[in-house]
Parts: C-alpha cells; structure tokens; sequence
C-alpha cells in the first residue's frame, strides 16, 4: 500500500521505506511482522507509531532505528539506501545519527549518571575533558546537573528517563527513537518527560515514538496506526 | 590520542572488576597459583642445576681426567703374604698421550704420595702430588701467596713445595714461612707458594685437587720416593707400584673432547691388559646434567603448565558468566552504536586485566617461596629473568586465549533481544 504521507517540509525525507518486508521463521510457521510496508518520514516530524500487540510496531521500531534489517524491501536513510550495510556499518548510522529512549530507561547500573550520559561519546572517540563538558551541558538541558556522580539506582523514575534522554543526545542525533517512553513513569512524570520530547522536537529533532496509549500518541504530530505488519491509517499532520 | 584510548579502556576494565572485588580475586587464584608454582619451580629447578653445573665446570670443561685404579683381577693375589702389585698409568703412557693427539693441548701428570710431613712443631699427612707447572694451568686456582711451580724447578729438580691454604693453617704456615723448610717424609722441601684449593666431587668425578694437597715438581717425587709405595695393615705389607696416578688433559675445543677421550682409550687398550685405568670426561657429565635439567623444566614445566589451564578455565568460565549477567548492559552498548570488536575489546580487556594481575601476584608467591625453601632448607634457588618473564607473558596469553572466547560470545549477543533481557 501507498502511505500517501504529504510530506511538511516540502520534498526532503529523513527516512523512506519501500515494500519493506520482515519475515520470522517460527518453527515452521512464518510470521511476517512487516509485510510491504512503505512508509516515509519527513526531518522535524514527531510521530507516534500505535497499534496492538502483534500488530508489528516494535518491528517497525527495530528496523527504524537500524537495529534490524529487512528481509526484503529498502530502507532508505537520508536519502541512502542501507539496506545492504553491514552490522559495523548499521553500528555507526546508530553511533552518530540516532538516539535511543526505552521504556526501562536501560541505563548501565554500575556507570554514574556522567558515565551513561557521556558513552556515545566514548565511542565517538571523544577525549576525557570533551565529553565532561558535553555531558554536564546535557544534565544542565533535563534538570539534572545535580546528579551527575549519582548512579541510576540513587534515582527516581522519571530522573532515569532524564538521564537516559540527555544520552540520546550526547552524539547530536537527528532522530530519536523512543520505545514507550513513559510506560514506566507515572501520568505526571511522563507528561513532562513529553514536554521535553516535545521541545526537542520543535528544535529540530525528527522524533518516532512507539506507544499504545492515545493520551500519549496525542502529543505526536502523526499517529501511524499499525495492524498485521501493515500501516492501516495515518492521523494528523494538520500541526 | 591511540594510547590514551588504551589506557581508558584498561581503567574501564579495573573499574569493572573492582565492583565484584571478592569474584575478581577468587577467579585470579588460579592464575595466582599457576604462575607461582612456575616461577618457584623454575627457580628451585634452576639452582639445583646450577650447584651441579658449577662443580662439573671446576673440573674443566675442557679437560679429560685419566686416574690409575687397581684392577679387579688382582685380588686372585691375595694369598701371597708379600707381593705387590703393579698398575695405572706409565710414564710412557703419558709420553705418547702428549706427543700422538694433535687436539691435546696441554697436559699435566699427577704422581701423587701420602706422606706425614712437619713444618716446626706440627705434623699433618700431606698428598704430596708430584707434577709438572702446568698443572695449574689445568688446575687454576687463585695463589695466596708465593708462586706456583715453575720449568726452573722442573729443571734444577729443585726440592721446592706449593701448600693449600688449608695444609698451610694446619701446619701454621702463614705468608712470612714461605722460604722455611717443610720436611716431607724425611726430605726437605723449600716452600714457595700458598694456593687456595677447591674440594668434593661432581657426578662420580672427583675434583683434581685436595685440600692436604703439596704439590712438588714430578721428578723430584720420583727421585726421592720412587715408584713403589708400601702400605702397612693389619700385619700385612702391601706394595704397590704405579708410576703415574693421575694425568690431566686440556684439549682444544669442545667438539673434540669426546673424539679424543674414545682415541685415547683405544690407544691405552692396547698398551694395558687390564682396565687398570678410568677416563672421566667433565663435558660429558656437564651434557648429561644438561640433559637432566632439559627434562626437570619440561616436567615441571607441564605441571606448571596443566595448574594455569585450570585457572585460565576458571577466569573463562567467570567470564561467561558475566557476559550473560550483562546481556543487558551489552545490548544497550550495542543499540548506542558499539560495534561487535569494541565489545570484543572491551571483555577481553577485562579478562587480560585479570589474569595478568594474578600473574603478577603469583610473581609475587612465585619469588617468595624460593626464598623460603633457602631460608629453610639451604637449597639453592636461582631466579633468572626468563623465570620471571615467561610466566608474565604465559599469564597475558591466557588472557587473551581464555578471554576470547567469552568476550566473541559478548559480541554475538543480539540488541534487541539483550534490551528485552531482564
């Protein structure tokens, strides 16, 4: 099917899959969590992806944020097709052009707040001093300055969720990918952790979120609806 | 900036480790008993070697020993109540060893007399060895005081004597006797020089020298106590005559030692009847200790070896565990954009960091027990830097041999499925 998404900012796309396929092998069965999918994603949206268990949105997360590849189909990244890139090379297109929120936060336990903030940076190949600075610059933009030689196990929910957004932007990413962002949270927390993704968003940042509340889907400029592997309906975009 | 990078993956790895500081340090002692028995092993090994080493190379590496011995089949003259027996080494023996092998360099005969001798009031039982100067050129050892022998009293056959230094405090000899006269039997002696003398055995070879040693040139011996030697016992009277007890050979190089210890035999097999003679060669019981020592270090070696197997499996079996403890860590490094080596890296650091930590603590164990085995037992130990740095470098490898399957295990793990893992 044709997604027939008009397109915000004129021609430009961040990202476009065309007759994306992902098919499981269970057992004997075949289950196609992605089945044709085309899909495209203007820079500077914010969308959220819905739909119910099964329905193939946490597939379509994973292939998104090039965790994953297609069985079939392309997958094109800023106009690149990476469909045939290697795991070293889908490692670097996550190294520097994407950030990753999750519903637990995933931060490593036994890193102080410093520590997770700065470890895209460390990867990047950044020096010591470099990524301090970052990351203390980064604490200071979610409120959490204080906190930086705390461990993620001295912190509150939605403190964690802080941290592990201020990550995601270590390295400077043009999409953020958040993974039911505010599943763990309560309805207070999480609506500020959406304000943050919000302001995020309104500078810049392309952002594609999975989530099956509506409440929370609201926030998004786009509700993608997903049933079955395939895009059934696509909400918004009026601004 | 590559070093740097390093050196903070390495304090990374420490940081990792420390957290489980009891885990770290019991999966380390293995590695710390490994290469701890291999460095105390090695050095125990070693000083055994090197005190059976260092007597056979007193003999001289060099050197052939000829010695006279009685016979076996003399005994069938036991029943005669005075006879004597005749035996060893003949001055033409040593005539023709001297002048017929080419790769003998140097050669010195021995002709040696028991003899009570008296210097002023004391009297001790001397060895008088009568010999030619070159004996201490095959025979160094350092002078006292004095001089040793030389071709002027060899020609004048001049009544002169060389002492130890442990004849010579026996007889209260001291730097001002030399010039005094020693009487040796009922002969006097002139005494020259004091030298200093070794004593004991390597292998079944005896050293040359003894420490009742006088040394007098050989034609004076021959002159005044003549071949024939009468033993008293037990109401018999046993003669013996041998000219010569002993002859001492330098040869050339080493590769002819053996060559011409066979030729000399062969030679002598002629001219002797009876095997009234043995032919020690140093060399040989130097390769011979060699060799011992060869198969000692492979066996201590292997024991060694098969002690850090167990602790290298022991540091992998912990690192599988934590791998799968930190699947979850793993894939949030992966989903951050972590390639598969860094992880590698990363894993195998760690492992490497902590078998070579116990390499060094077992250095540690490693130095000390020698050191206790002398304290305790007087054994020699010897610590070479080979015996330290092999084990090191043993435990680094390990490491990386052990760490490697692990850390590719790490590497394997799936993103998305490592993030689900709880």
């Amino acid at each position: 099917m044709s997604s027939g998404v008009s397109n915000p900012k004129g021609n430009s796309e961040i990202i476009r899959l065309t007759d994306a396929w992902k098919i499981y092998k269970m057992g004997r069965q075949e289950v196609k969590a992605l089945a044709g999918v085309n899909a495209s994603f203007a820079p500077g949206s914010f969308w959220a992806i819905m739909g119910p268990s099964g329905s193939g949105k946490s597939t379509m997360m994973n292939i998104l944020g090039c965790l994953d590849r297609l069985t079939k189909g392309h997958y094109f990244f800023d106009g690149q097709d990476i469909s045939t890139f290697s795991d070293d090379e889908l490692s670097d297109l996550r190294l520097r052009r994407i950030g990753f929120i999750f519903q637990s936060f995933n931060l490593i336990p036994q890193l102080t707040v410093q520590k997770n903030i700065e470890l895209p940076l460390y990867y990047l190949g950044w020096d010591a001093r470099r990524s301090s600075e970052r990351a203390q610059y980064l604490a200071e933009q979610v409120g959490l300055a204080e906190r930086l030689n705390h461990r993620p196990t001295e912190l509150s929910g939605g403190q964690m969720q802080r941290v592990a957004i201020a990550r995601a932007l270590a390295n400077d990413p043009q999409i953020i990918f958040a993974d039911e962002p505010t599943g763990n949270l309560d309805t207070k927390t999480g609506l500020q952790i959406l304000d943050l993704l919000q302001k995020l968003n309104e500078n810049g940042k392309t952002i594609i979120m999975v989530t099956h509340e509506p409440d929370i889907a609201a926030f998004a400029q786009y509700q993608m609806h997903m049933r079955d592997g395939q895009i059934e309906r696509i909400d918004g975009g009026i601004g | 900036m590559r070093q740097t990078r390093l050196i903070r993956n390495i304090a990374l790895g420490v940081e990792n480790l420390l957290l489980h500081k009891l885990r770290s340090f019991l999966t380390m002692l293995g590695i710390v008993f490994g290469v701890g028995s291999v460095v105390a092993m090695l050095s125990v090994g070693e000083g055994a070697s090197k005190e059976a080493l260092e007597q056979i190379r007193k003999l001289g590496s060099n050197n052939i020993i000829i010695s006279s011995v009685k016979a076996v089949e003399d005994e069938s003259m036991t029943n005669t109540r005075i006879f004597m027996s005749v035996y060893g080494l003949t001055y033409e023996d040593y005539r023709r060893i001297s002048e017929s092998f080419k790769n003998v360099q140097k050669t010195a005969p021995a002709k040696i007399i028991r003899k009570e001798s008296r210097l002023g009031e004391r009297s001790l039982e001397l060895r008088v060895v009568g010999t030619t100067p070159s004996w201490f050129e095959l025979v160094p050892r350092d002078i006292i005081a004095g001089r040793v022998l030389t071709n002027a009293d060899v020609e004048k056959q001049a009544p002169v004597a060389v002492l130890t230094e442990y004849g010579a405090r026996r007889l209260l000899a001291a730097e001002h006797t030399i010039g005094q006269t020693l009487r040796i039997g009922g002969d006097s002696f002139l005494i020259v020089g004091i030298v200093r003398s070794e004593s004991g055995q390597a292998g079944n070879i005896q050293i040359p020298d003894q420490e009742v040693d006088a040394y007098i040139p050989i034609e004076v011996a021959r002159r005044y106590f003549g071949d024939i030697q009468t033993r008293v016992a037990a109401g018999t009277r046993e003669r013996e005559k041998v000219e010569l007890h002993q002859v001492i050979l330098q040869i050339d190089s080493s590769e002819h030692v053996e060559p011409t210890a066979a030729a000399i035999e062969q030679m002598l097999k002629r001219f002797h009847k009876k095997k009234d003679y043995t032919i020690s060669v140093p060399l040989a019981l130097l390769k011979q200790a060699e060799a011992t020592k060869r198969r000692f270090n492979i066996v201590l070696g292997s024991i060694a070896g098969i002690s850090l197997l167990v602790g290298g499996i022991g540091i992998m079996n912990i690192m599988l565990a934590s791998v799968t403890e930190r699947t979850r860590e793993i894939g949030i490094r992966r989903a951050i954009g972590a390639k598969r080596r860094q992880i590698i890296f990363q894993f195998l650091i760690e492992t490497v960091v902590l078998s070579t930590t116990g390499g060094i603590i077992g250095l540690g164990v490693g130095i000390f027990i020698p050191f206790v085995i002398t304290m305790v037992s007087g054994m020699a130990t010897v610590l070479t830097l080979w015996g330290i740095l092999l084990p090191l470098l043993i435990s680094m490898l390990i490491g990386i041999l052990f760490g490697l399957y692990p850390a590719i295990h790490a590497a394997q793990v799936d993103p998305i499925i490592a993030l689900r893992h709880e």
